[in-house]
């Protein structure tokens, strides 16, 4: 029997190094599982593994020493309890993130409902290389935004509402960047220095500030046999449809422009660091 | 200390001590006050000040003011909310 590896590993299953085992990768968004999908897990790594899971590096849950003969019941008894296989290969791979603002106190936007969309609408999409995307909700990075080849941070655009200040002075010392200045009452924002962390607005007493959530993008990061920080092209997205539109433009720049086992950074940089960021300013501007 | 118009019912320093104990420190003097008082709080330039502020907002009191003392220092003054 012909074994058809790249099939298997599309849909998720890696081969091992023991022959006719496969580690069977399953699809998570945002790092959460519930506890029905936790507990299908369990017992099909009871049944047809070996009883053990491994925590992947992304955020995903792979159940080693699955039988190339249970491939097709594993798969079934695993959608009794909503959970699907996940991808490997040349796609878009699983969407990672933080816990966000939903839970977290320092979260500056809804990662787990962005991770959400962008899996509805991305997720194994075939392309010349893996493609990876994290979300990030703030200035704290906990989720490593800069080195997916799309990272997406959360930060916070802040206008001082004046009629509301006390003139306590929180705000001036939890800014980490230096950026506010109070003088005679009067707070100025240093726009140059504002690196859009929100800790002004969490610190506030009464939270005296006018505000836009948004999102930081970087792109080209990567982080295995080569390693590079993403960067970005526009300071401050507040739209989250234009980030959408600026994430379609540029999974669009790579599939036409690379070359196949290209990563997105060498793509940029062989094809030119200024066509991109002029493609991704025309989405941004249009 | 700079003046200001604040009644001071207890003061706490936590100039002595490091993250995360400078919050607890507060948090606990804070446990010691009735609903309404007010509380100064002695802390250390640099990670206190950017932090225990927003530390002691999260736990739902009011702050009122934060004063540098000129020396390193900052106190700010807390007003208990709840019991």
């Amino acid at each position: 029997m012909t074994v058809d590896y790249s099939t298997l590993k599309k849909g998720g299953f890696m081969r091992q190094k023991q022959k006719n085992n496969f580690s069977l990768r399953l699809r998570v968004v945002g790092g959460n599982l519930t506890a029905v999908q936790l507990a299908k897990i369990a017992e099909v790594a009871e049944k047809f593994g070996d009883g053990h899971v491994h925590l992947t590096s992304r955020q995903s849950v792979e159940i080693p020493f699955i039988k190339l003969d249970d491939i097709d019941n594993v798969k079934s008894a695993l959608a009794e309890g909503n959970v699907e296989p996940g991808v490997c290969g040349p796609r878009v791979r699983t969407i990672t993130a933080c816990q966000g603002e939903a839970i977290c106190p320092s979260g500056c936007i809804d990662t787990y409902s962005l991770a959400k969309e962008l899996d509805d609408r991305y997720f194994a999409r075939e392309l010349p290389h893996k493609f990876k995307f994290g979300i990030t909700g703030c200035q704290n990075n906990c989720l490593k935004a800069e080195e997916n080849d799309v990272g997406i941070k959360g930060g916070i655009k802040v206008n001082w509402r004046e009629s509301d200040c006390i003139k306590c002075g929180v705000c001036e010392k939890a800014c980490r960047s230096g950026a506010i200045d109070i003088t005679d009452g009067v707070i100025t924002v240093d726009e140059s220095k504002c690196n859009f962390c929100g800790r002004c607005v969490k610190a506030c007493p009464t939270e005296a500030w006018d505000t836009v959530h948004g999102y930081i993008v970087s792109f080209g990061g990567l982080f295995g046999n080569s390693i590079s920080k993403g960067e970005a092209v526009i300071p401050f997205i507040e739209d989250k449809e234009k980030l959408l539109e600026i994430c379609d433009a540029a999974i669009e720049f790579f599939a036409e422009n690379a070359n196949a086992g290209e990563r997105f950074k060498f793509t940029i940089d062989r094809v030119g660091k200024d066509k991109f960021t002029q493609k991704i300013l025309e989405v941004y501007n249009g | 200390m700079a003046d200001f118009d604040f009644n001071i019912d207890d003061s706490v320093d936590i100039t002595d001590v490091v993250c995360p104990t400078t919050f607890v420190k507060a948090k606990i003097a804070l446990e010691e006050l009735d609903e309404g008082q007010i509380l100064a709080v002695k802390m250390n330039d640099g990670e206190p000040v950017q932090n225990v502020p927003r530390s002691i907002k999260e736990e739902g009191h009011q702050i009122l003011k934060l004063i540098n003392n000129e020396d390193g220092t900052f106190t700010l003054i807390v007003k208990k909310v709840g019991e």
